[in-house]
C-alpha cells in the first residue's frame, strides 16, 4: 500500500480554509451562550453590590462600627452584631474544624470502604449537607437551647448549631483534599516502616492542608452568612452589648441587617445596606485568607 | 510485645528443635545441610500464589533470595513479578482483596503469620518504587523520615544518618549544599537515588526495587546500576525489571516469570518458570520459554 501524498499547494489551501459554515456557526454560538451565562451571573451580583453600596454609603463610617444598635436611627450602629458574629463564627470554627478533619481522615484513611456502617455514615454525610439549615435551628432549639442541654440563647448554643450546619461541608471538603494526596506518598511512608498513623499524620495530612484549609474556611464563611437557624435560638434579640463569653446573649450581622430592614422607619434602610456591605467585606476577607493560606502552603515546596 | 522478627542466629537452633529425635539419620543430615545453606537465604517462598479477589494473579512461586546477592525478576507484563515482590514487605496488604497463599518466610519466619507486624517487616525489608516518590519535604527531611518514625530523635544522630545514607546512595556530593531544599526539585535520577537513600536510612536488610529505572534515561540508569553493585554487599537486593539487559548486567540470579492462560477462565495467571544463576539463565536456560524470552523472540 502506498500512502497518498498531498501536493504542497493543496495542503496550503486546506490549512488556510476555515471550517465549513455550520461547524463555524456552532462554534461561535456556543461561545456566545457561555459568555451570556457568565454575564448574567456577574451582572446580577454587580447590580446588587453597587445598589447596596450606593444606598449604604451615607452610613458607611466609623460610627457604624463604634455604635451599638439603637431605636434611634441616627445613633444606631452594628458593633454588637460584628462582635457577636466574630464570637459565634470563631467558636464554630473551633468546634467544626477539628471534628470535621478528623472525621474526614477516618473515612478516607482508616475506614473499610465496604463495611455497611461506613457506607451508612458516608451516605448520611452527603444527606446532612443538603438539610435546610432551619432544621438544625429547630433541633438546636429543642435539644441545645432548651431540653437536656439547656444552654439558653447563648453564643455557644449558636456555635454548636452552626457547627452542625457546616460540619458536613467541612468533612466533604477535607475528604476531597485528602483523597487528592497521591497514594505514592502513603506507600513511601509505609514502606519505611512507618505506622499508618505516622504516615497519615506526617505525610498525608500536611500534603492535604492547603485543600483542607481552603474548603474549611469557605465552609466557615457560610456560617458567617447563616441566619435561619439562629432565628430559632435567640439571635434576633435587641442586644446593645458585645458578648463577653460563651454564655453571653448575642446577635449576628445577618440578623441585625434583617432587623434594620424590617424597621418601619425608612432611616434604617441605609443602615441595613451599610451593615450588608460590612458583612460582604468580612466574607471577602475570609475568602482571601483562604486563598492566601492555599498559596502559602503550596509555594513552600 | 514479642518481636515476631527474631534475629537470624536462632535459625539453626530452630531447625534442630524441629528435628528432635523423630527423623532418620539421613533426614537429619539433609536438614543440617539445608540449614547450613539456609543461613544465606534471607527470603524464601514456597508454593506462593497471590489472589486479587477471586483472580489468581500469580502461582507456583518457589524462590530463595540469598544474602548479598542481587536477584532479578524478569518477564512480560502481567506475569506477577511486582506482585511477588510486594509480598516480601507486605505492601500487598494495602490492596483490598489481596490474598496470599503458600509461604513467604524471612529467616525462616512466616511473614504472613498472624502475629507478624507488617510495620516491622517493612522496616527490615525496604522498597524503592517504579516512580520516584520523594515526600514534598526537604532532602534532609526525606531521609530523616524513616529514622524519625522508628524513634531516632537526636539531631546529631539524624545528621549522621542523613549524610551516611546520601553517601551510600552516591548523592551526597550533589546535594550536600542544599539539604534544606525540596526533594521534589531534584532531577528524576536524583529523585530515585534520594528514594534509595531514604530506604537505606532505616538500615533494612533487604531492598526491593520495583522497576527503579523504568522512568530514567540511560545515564541515570547506569548510575543506579553502579550504585546497586556498590551496596549489594550490605543489602540483599531484589529488582523487578522489564529490561533484560539490565537483569543480565546487574543480577546474580534471575527469576523468569511468564503468563499462562487459565483453562477455567480466559484470564492469564503469572507463573514462575525458571530461577537460577543469571549467567546460566541468559546462556543455557533449561526451559524453552526462558530461552525464547531472553533471546527476544517473545514478550
Amino acid at each position: 500500500m502506498t500512502a497518498q501524498v498531498e501536493a504542497p499547494a493543496a495542503i496550503a489551501v486546506a490549512l488556510k480554509s476555515p471550517p465549513a459554515g455550520s461547524r463555524r456557526l456552532k462554534d461561535v454560538l456556543f461561545k456566545g451562550v457561555l459568555l451570556t451565562s457568565l454575564a448574567i451571573a456577574l451582572g446580577v451580583l454587580l447590580t446588587l453590590l453597587v445598589d447596596t453600596f450606593i444606598e449604604g454609603r451615607p452610613r458607611l463610617n466609623m460610627d457604624l462600627i463604634s455604635n451599638m444598635p439603637s431605636a434611634r436611627p441616627a445613633r444606631a450602629g452594628i458593633q454588637s452584631a460584628i462582635f457577636g458574629s466574630l464570637w459565634v463564627v470563631g467558636l464554630t470554627a473551633a468546634i467544626s474544624l477539628p471534628l470535621g478533619v478528623s472525621a474526614a481522615l477516618y473515612l478516607e484513611e482508616f475506614a473499610h470502604k465496604n463495611r455497611w456502617y461506613n457506607r451508612v455514615i458516608e451516605l448520611n454525610i452527603q444527606n446532612l449537607a443538603g438539610v435546610p439549615s432551619i432544621v438544625y435551628g429547630i433541633l438546636g432549639l429543642a435539644f441545645v437551647a432548651r431540653g437536656s442541654l439547656g444552654w439558653g440563647f447563648t453564643v455557644r448554643t449558636a456555635a454548636l448549631i452552626l457547627s452542625m450546619v457546616v460540619l458536613p461541608t467541612v468533612v466533604i471538603a477535607s475528604r476531597e483534599a485528602i483523597r487528592a494526596v497521591p497514594s505514592s506518598l502513603r506507600q513511601g511512608g509505609l514502606a519505611l516502616g512507618a505506622t499508618q498513623w505516622q504516615t497519615v499524620y506526617r505525610q498525608v495530612l500536611p500534603a492535604a492542608v492547603p485543600g483542607i484549609a481552603t474548603g474549611s474556611i469557605l465552609a466557615t464563611s457560610r456560617a458567617l452568612g447563616e441566619s435561619a437557624p439562629l432565628l430559632m435560638v435567640g439571635a434576633l434579640t435587641f442586644v446593645t452589648f458585645n458578648p463577653d463569653g460563651f454564655d453571653s446573649p448575642y446577635t449576628v450581622l445577618p440578623l441585625q441587617i434583617f432587623r434594620y430592614i424590617s424597621e418601619a422607619r425608612s432611616e434604617f434602610k441605609p443602615l441595613a445596606a451599610a451593615a450588608a456591605i460590612v458583612l460582604v467585606l468580612f466574607l471577602v476577607l475570609m475568602n482571601s485568607f483562604a486563598i492566601v493560606v492555599r498559596n502559602r502552603f503550596q509555594r513552600k515546596w | 510485645m514479642v518481636n515476631p522478627m527474631q534475629p537470624p542466629m536462632q535459625k539453626e537452633d530452630e531447625m534442630v528443635d524441629r528435628l528432635d529425635g523423630s527423623g532418620t539419620e539421613q533426614q537429619l543430615q539433609d536438614a543440617v545441610t539445608t540449614a547450613a545453606a539456609d543461613t544465606k537465604i534471607v527470603v524464601q517462598t514456597r508454593d506462593l500464589a497471590v489472589y486479587y479477589g477471586s483472580f489468581r494473579a500469580v502461582r507456583d512461586v518457589d524462590l530463595d533470595i540469598r544474602r548479598g546477592e542481587i536477584t532479578a525478576f524478569i518477564g512480560p507484563s502481567g506475569c506477577g513479578k511486582s506482585t511477588v515482590l510486594r509480598c516480601f514487605n507486605r505492601m500487598n496488604d494495602l490492596i483490598e482483596g489481596c490474598k496470599v497463599e503458600g509461604s513467604v518466610t524471612y529467616h525462616g519466619l512466616d511473614l504472613y503469620a498472624r502475629d507478624a507486624e507488617a510495620v516491622e517487616v517493612r522496616r527490615r525489608i525496604g522498597m524503592v518504587f517504579q516512580k520516584a516518590n520523594p515526600f514534598p519535604k526537604s532532602i534532609y527531611d526525606n531521609i530523616a523520615f524513616g529514622p524519625r518514625v522508628n524513634g531516632t530523635k537526636k539531631r546529631s544522630d539524624l545528621d549522621e544518618i542523613v549524610e551516611r545514607s546520601l553517601r551510600g546512595a552516591a548523592l551526597w556530593d550533589e546535594v550536600k549544599d542544599r539539604l534544606k531544599t525540596s526533594g521534589m526539585g531534584l532531577s528524576g535520577g536524583q529523585q530515585q537515588r534520594l528514594c534509595i537513600a531514604r530506604a537505606i536510612a532505616v538500615e533494612p536488610e533487604v531492598l526491593l526495587m520495583d522497576e527503579p529505572c523504568s522512568a530514567l534515561d540511560p545515564i541515570a540508569t547506569s548510575r543506579i546500576e553502579d550504585l546497586m553493585q556498590e551496596i549489594k554487599t550490605q543489602y540483599t537486593i531484589v529488582i523487578v525489571t522489564h529490561n533484560m539487559q539490565q537483569a543480565a548486567r546487574v543480577s546474580d540470579r534471575t527469576a523468569f516469570f511468564t503468563t499462562e492462560l487459565n483453562t477455567e477462565s480466559d484470564r492469564r495467571t503469572g507463573r514462575l518458570i525458571e530461577f537460577g544463576r543469571t549467567t546460566k539463565m541468559f546462556s543455557t536456560p533449561e526451559d524453552e520459554r526462558t530461552e525464547q524470552y531472553v533471546t527476544g523472540r517473545f514478550g
